[in-house]
């Protein structure tokens, strides 16, 4: 298997606090990967620095061969990654198609004052039509972004990322306040690009989600790797449970004390 | 206004019953029923996302549940504002810093009285407070957001102790504290908890807040799945697929 991308020994700190320490991670071509941890233990930092958002104090990321540590998040996209946002990132005051021609402008080469009015082309549009209709989302091309459930904005932010055709798509909770039954289609659509050849990175609370999808889960906590492996590992390893349980208190008391 | 009667130690002094809540258009909370038992701890626990700081905001008011009951004493809460229900004795400590940075500690603990209009009453349980608390009283004059997360936790326990509450609800006391922070933090709940205050609590670190209480709730994904002893819940082989998913009680 050939490595997609890989964030070596990186290391962040925001102030005193060490938000991520010595953290390794590999994501293999065309696997879908799961990182998990409880809250606060750096995943969307690690996220960012993978995507440029924030830089790196230490270590470095590869796309493929190429390092590509604190480059800018427009060149990290231009060659390769995608990411959709924790928070949806959207134009709630365009319609969903216009959303879509926005992201199809930021593939092309040089900028353009006006998005719209370069990026409407016929085959922008026949491409953003596709698309939706893959998301099942193509009947509310014309509505505004801003009335969409929760979950049909993850699925306009899949699309939208898929647009530029990124070799590698990370996640950011793509299941987190969707309804059951749009969560099972989030994860068949990401299934059905994974067959198709797309790479994933996903970071997600929902465990039924990610075991369920995820062919290798890396889990962190405090900002470290604790466990690497498939989901049926993971599941049974006692320094996971450790992350999620927490420590009592007393257990790092030598008797007597 | 009479006053409230006194529940026996080991009775339930909070009874939640069919409890359906949440948010705008969806259910965050499915049928939960738990109970708190007088002068003790109660702990709930579970992943992310699983209901707990939705039924603390139920209890205390701040949300209406949408179908069965709340009942706190002997009372029921329904129909009941936050302020009614803070006035019977159930006070809320919630899980952000809730301080006024700008005020001093002194100030801070003493709009824990706000509601109270007796002057001398106002007096008095400030000095109860700073005998409890001796730590935050040497702190009175210092600005509330000059103090550490740890520290502005005390305030906060300082604070809801000015209504001589009956039930004291944490909102994730440990949230962003170091291992010997949380000590210190979990030390003044015990504290509480033995000058009389039945504690309800909700916390991350599971084993530590269990170990704490003297009762444990389990919840995921808005339904509670387990209830006993802290012990019990602590020991339960189930527990860890409550959080890892797999569980063949889903």
């Amino acid at each position: 298997m050939t490595t997609m991308l890989r964030a070596a020994s990186v290391s962040k700190a925001f102030g005193g606090v060490q938000a991520l320490q010595d953290c390794t991670i590999t994501v293999e071509e065309g696997t879908i990967a799961g990182l998990i941890g409880p809250n606060g233990s750096g995943k969307t930092t690690l996220f960012n620095i993978m995507t440029g958002y924030e830089r790196v104090d230490g270590g470095d990321v590869y796309l493929g061969d190429r390092n590509i540590t604190n480059l800018q998040p427009q060149r990290v996209f231009a060659l390769g990654i995608g990411r959709t946002f924790q928070l949806t990132r959207i134009f709630p005051r365009l319609t969903v198609m216009e959303n879509m021609l926005v992201a199809a402008q930021h593939t092309g080469h040089g900028r353009t004052r006006n998005p719209l009015a370069r990026a409407g082309g016929r085959a922008d549009r026949q491409r953003a039509t596709d698309l939706l209709e893959f998301a099942g989302i193509a009947r509310h091309a014309d509505a505004l972004a801003d009335t969409l459930s929760y979950g049909q904005r993850k699925l306009l932010e899949l699309s939208y990322v898929l647009v530029a055709d990124p070799a590698i798509v990370l996640l950011d909770e793509p299941a987190g306040g969707v309804n059951p039954s749009l969560i099972h289609h989030i994860a068949d659509r990401i299934r059905e690009l994974n067959a198709a050849g797309k790479t994933f990175l996903i970071v997600e609370h929902n465990m039924e989600f990610v075991m369920g999808l995820c062919g290798h889960v890396t889990v962190l906590d405090y900002g470290t790797v604790v466990a690497t492996g498939p989901p049926e590992i993971i599941r049974s390893d006692p320094r996971v449970l450790d992350a999620y349980l927490g420590i009592a208190e007393e257990d790092d008391d030598a008797p007597g004390q | 206004m009479p006053p409230a009667s006194e529940t026996a130690p080991g009775e339930p002094v909070l009874v939640v019953e069919g409890v359906t809540s949440g948010y705008g258009g969806g259910d965050v909370l499915h049928d939960v029923s738990m109970s708190v038992p007088a002068g003790g701890i109660t702990c709930v626990v579970g992943p992310n996302g699983a209901g707990k700081s939705t039924l603390l905001a139920t209890i205390s008011g701040l949300l209406r549940p949408r179908r069965g009951s709340i009942t706190f004493r002997g009372e029921p809460l329904g129909g009941k504002s936050p302020r009614q229900i803070l006035g019977l004795g159930l006070v809320h400590v919630p899980q952000n810093h809730s301080l006024f940075r700008e005020m001093t500690v002194r100030e801070n603990i003493e709009l824990g009285g706000y509601i109270i209009r007796d002057r001398s009453l106002l007096a008095r349980r400030l000095a109860g407070i700073e005998e409890t608390f001796p730590q935050v009283a040497a702190w009175a004059g210092k600005k509330a957001g000059s103090l550490s997360g740890g520290e502005q936790r005390l305030v906060e326990f300082a604070r809801c102790m000015m209504l001589d509450p009956a039930l004291v609800i944490l909102d994730e006391p440990s949230m962003g504290l170091s291992p010997k922070v949380l000590r210190s933090v979990f030390d003044a709940v015990r504290m509480m908890n033995a000058r009389g205050k039945t504690i309800l609590l909700v916390e991350q670190n599971a084993r530590a807040g269990l170990r704490l209480s003297t009762h444990g709730v389990v919840m995921e994904n808005g339904r509670v799945r387990l209830a006993g002893t802290g012990e019990q819940v602590l020991g339960h082989p189930e527990i860890g697929a409550l959080y890892l998913g797999g569980s063949p009680a889903t």
